[in-house]
């Protein structure tokens, strides 16, 4: 057994020392002198949540299958580590060899969420590499950002020397053949973020130069060279079923965020929802073959040794072969396997599944309507009815639930003080359902929990030109509901939670920021903000100062209405959808305008030039 | 049927917690192919319990835990499958069923061996005699109410300075169980050997008995300065491990046997048996 990064007089110190220590069931074993590309893999947030994401478990597999490469994995140290690290200048190291990350080709890093970029940093630091890519040798590795926030890379663009658009899949091979014969050229660092930016799906922040208008927009935004170039376009992995798999994911030993199997049924979405940019850049659908899934799905479980697994997409219900799945699943029942189901349409078939693999009495039906009433639904683009829910709770009281959750967003656009007080009112009305089943028949009272975030305007959605609103306001509407709450025939059944709003405005600014947001994210990193995403470690006074003192406006960014002409940071990115057709949805959406999903009637997105998926459906 | 396992954990499994072994075992089980029994209801859990559970920071060669199975292969068979299925660091060591009416290890636990290594122990070494020889060792132990003074003489079965040729240390020395002291100066004692009180009740911690010999030989206690390894976990030889009347006395009279076959051997019946010996190999 290896030595390890850290002293045991450390270890024994700070909390959950399993962090540190890898060495779980099924890790990468290789011998780092006998591979030529050595691959640092980080999510930037602490391991159990960082272990449970199935992007990094997909790669992971993917680059170890490969002789030339040993991909080890990176989690952000929490704070009792970090300062010990600091203050010892311990550098921060790979789970699997305990290598220090400074050593290696690549550190890769999958941006999941804005409120992790501070721990991005926090990565860079602890490792040695300086924050700037401008700064860096040729004796740090090549830093590499990916996942669905790479969709808008601007407010990181100083930090990652290159950064990869779309599902990993399909580029990584060239990148890595690239590297290998830059590196027996004798070329560095700088030969490599050249010749790599020609590779579909690749960009390097480095190679472009934006110049700024008056009013602080942007006035251009263009390739420094001839070859570099102007658009780079997602990449996608057209064969779902056939591209590789984990089959023998890690099984950790602390109880990590998803401690279970997932299988991943398909990929993108058809319903088009007009908030959701995970429904516009995965696009189009392309669903996975369900003997293969099931093939898997014993594969995993006995590879693992897990209790527990789940299916994993968007809109679950949408998957076609949901019931063939769902009933080979139910055969790993009997050997103590639980089935956790993704939230699913409620309908008879769905609550048939549910009563068979969960206790009826404890676990709760999910509704997601987004809106309160029909017309703000169909401002967003949700299919969801108030007849689909009224008659999906219904048929679940009489199987004997009396649970429901209800999740909504507060400030979409075109949004009404009505809207809002339609929240508890449709709420209300669920609960008046219930009680129409005869006292005798149910369960004492019925429990509805509504749940409301605040809407944050994403890059390639039709919503992307949208205005925020200030904090105030948004608690402002969070205080509408409540009160209109209050008021309702069963308050005593319902219950009603918000979240403040601090975070919202920065998820907002850093969503559809622009380079000039670098500073603030180092200005606020140096101030000690890091792991934003954990309520009680996120600091906004600190955050608020980091704005002031770089003299960034907040406003800018986000109380601004975007013009339709307005070259928007991530212009240069094409996704799949094309500009055109957001922003006819966006005029669709100021109409009311319902657009049929996928399978019904195609749109024209534009994602059908990547000829695969729901896009060829009944083509053959 | 109920099953036995014994198990031994060491590297950088030791800081593995307790409640993170038994998922990792729970795992491990089904990895294995292990027809392991489950409870019913709508989150069926497996029939599993632990001996006695290991603090965080030690290494051990001698942990138990007990399973119910529908069915089993040999315990060979059953030793490879797990052993197949481990991380570096853990071993399946045996796997042994035990009568049906088996009161479950947890239960048992009376005493446990110990090995103490590392920086520390050399310095309190010389003074073992007089120390161990005390009539009383009183030590405040913190509870989560109170402080209660307690006297750990009478727990502390053994205690010795521990040579290299002793079974356990020289077998876990050459299974590579304790880590750096193998590179130790051979002409020096390998640490302190200790044979303590343990189970449910009067549970005696390694550590607090390290604190004690260094408050009485006027060194700072660090914890960082010892390795402790747990070397077995024993029951008290006398007691019945089975439940119901008739296994009661079918256990009694094979005990009185046991007894019976150690005065002719001319040996003592021993005052412990370790968990294991109290379970059959499966052929």
């Amino acid at each position: 057994m290896g030595k390890l990064a850290l002293s045991d007089e450390i270890l024994l110190k700070i909390e959950k020392p399993a962090r540190y220590i890898g060495n779980e069931y099924n890790m990468a074993r290789k011998d780092p002198a006998k591979v030529a590309i050595r691959f640092a893999m980080c999510f930037p947030d602490v391991y159990e949540i960082g272990m449970s994401h199935l992007g990094i478990q997909i790669l992971y597999d993917m680059f170890n299958k490969r002789e030339d490469v040993y991909c080890e994995r990176v989690y952000s140290p929490w704070h009792d580590l970090h300062e010990i690290m600091k203050e010892r200048n311990i550098p921060l190291f790979t789970l699997e060899t305990q290598s220090p990350v400074r050593d290696m080709d690549f550190l890769g890093v999958t941006i999941q969420y804005e409120m992790c970029y501070t721990n991005i940093l926090q990565i860079l630091d602890l490792s040695g590499i300086p924050f700037l890519a401008k700064e860096r040798g040729e004796d740090v590795p090549i830093v590499i950002g990916g996942g669905p926030c790479a969709y808008n890379p601007e407010p990181l663009a100083d930090f990652f020397d290159l950064f990869y658009i779309g599902e990993g899949e399909t580029r990584y091979g060239e990148l890595f053949g690239l590297y290998r014969s830059i590196r027996k050229a004798g070329g560095g660092r700088k030969e490599f973020l050249r010749a790599a930016c020609r590779i579909p799906g690749i960009y390097v922040p480095s190679l472009y130069e934006v110049s700024y208008k008056e009013d602080g927009t942007i006035a251009s935004f263009a390739p420094k060279y001839e070859d570099v170039p102007a658009v780079v376009r997602k990449e996608a992995e057209m064969d779902v079923t056939g591209a590789p798999y984990p089959e023998k994911p890690l099984v950790p030993f602390l109880k990590v965020t998803q401690d279970r199997v997932v299988l991943e049924v398909m990929r993108g979405c058809i319903r088009g929802c007009r908030f959701c940019q995970a429904g516009m850049i995965y696009r189009p659908l392309r669903e996975r073959g369900v003997d293969v899934l099931k093939r898997r799905a014993k594969a995993m479980l006995e590879s693992t040794g897990h209790e527990e697994i789940s299916l994993s997409s968007l809109s679950s219900s949408d998957y076609s072969g949901l019931e063939e799945l769902l009933e080979s699943l139910m055969e790993f029942k009997e050997k103590g396997v639980n089935i956790s189901l993704p939230s699913l349409r409620i309908d008879a078939f769905s609550l048939d599944v549910m009563g068979k693999v969960q206790d009826v009495r404890k676990s709760s039906l999910t509704f997601a309507p987004e809106a309160g009433t029909q017309r703000l639904r169909d401002v967003i683009n949700k299919g969801l009815t108030e007849e689909d829910i009224l008659h999906g709770a219904g048929l679940a009281f009489e199987g004997g639930w009396q649970k429901v959750k209800l999740y909504f967003m507060l400030g979409l656009p075109t949004e009404t003080k009505e809207d809002r007080e339609e929240i508890p009112r449709l709420a209300d009305r669920i609960a008046r359902r219930y009680y129409e089943i005869p006292k005798d028949k149910r369960n004492g009272k019925c429990q509805i929990t509504i749940s409301t975030s605040f809407f944050v305007p994403k890059p390639f959605t039709p919503f992307q030109w949208a205005p925020m609103c200030p904090k105030e306001e948004y608690l402002a509407r969070a205080k509408d509901v409540n009160l209109e709450m209050k008021a309702q025939l069963n308050h005593k059944s319902l219950k009603y939670n918000w979240h403040e709003a601090d975070v919202t405005v920065l998820e907002g600014v850093f969503a559809r920021g622009d380079r000039r947001l670098g500073k603030v994210l180092l200005a606020a990193y140096r101030k000690g903000c890091m792991f934003d995403a954990w309520t009680e470690q996120f600091d906004n006074g600190k955050w608020m100062e980091a704005f002031r003192e770089c003299g960034v406006s907040i406003d800018f960014y986000n109380l601004r209405a975007r013009d339709l002409d307005e070259i928007l940071p991530w212009d240069f990115i094409d996704c799949g959808v094309s500009k055109e057709f957001l922003k006819k949805e966006w005029g669709r959406a100021q109409n009311a305008e319902v657009t049929p999903n996928c399978r019904e009637k195609c749109a024209g997105c534009g994602a059908m030039r990547l000829k695969g998926g729901v896009c060829l459906e009944h083509k053959d | 049927m109920n099953i036995r396992i014994k198990f031994c954990k060491y590297g950088a499994m030791k800081f593995i917690g307790h409640l993170d072994m038994m998922r990792y075992f729970q795992k491990a089980i089904r990895r294995a192919g292990i027809d392991i029994a489950y409870s019913g209801g709508y989150s069926p859990h497996q029939i599993m319990s632990f001996a006695s559970p290991l603090g965080v920071g030690m290494t051990s060669g001698g942990e138990y835990f007990d399973i119910e199975a529908h069915t089993s292969r040999s315990s060979r068979e059953s030793l490879d499958a797990l052993n197949r299925v481990m991380s570096e660091g853990v071993e399946a060591l045996e796997y042994k069923r035990l009568p049906d009416a088996a009161k479950p290890a947890m239960s048992l636990v009376a005493a446990a061996d110990y090995l103490a290594y590392g920086s520390g122990i050399q310095a309190l070494l010389p003074r073992l005699l007089e120390f161990y020889g005390q009539e009383r060792i009183l030590v405040t132990k913190q509870t989560k109410k109170q402080e209660a003074r307690i006297d750990l003489k009478p727990l502390t079965y053994r205690m010795e300075a521990a040579g290299w040729e002793t079974g356990a240390v020289a077998r876990e020395l050459a299974a590579g169980r304790l880590g750096d002291l193998a590179e130790a100066d051979r002409t020096r004692p390998a640490g302190l050997f200790l044979r303590t009180c343990a189970g449910s009740s009067d549970n005696v911690k390694p550590g607090l008995l390290l604190e004690a010999f260094c408050r009485f030989c006027g060194v700072e206690y660090d914890p960082m300065a010892f390795r402790v390894h747990r070397l077995e976990v024993y029951a008290r030889s006398e007691e019945i491990p089975v439940k119901g009347e008739t296994e009661r006395a079918a256990y009694q009279k094979h005990l009185e046997e046991k007894k019976e076959a150690y005065v002719r051997a001319g040996k003592p019946f021993p005052e412990f048996f370790t968990l294991g010996e109290l379970g059959e190999e499966i052929a």
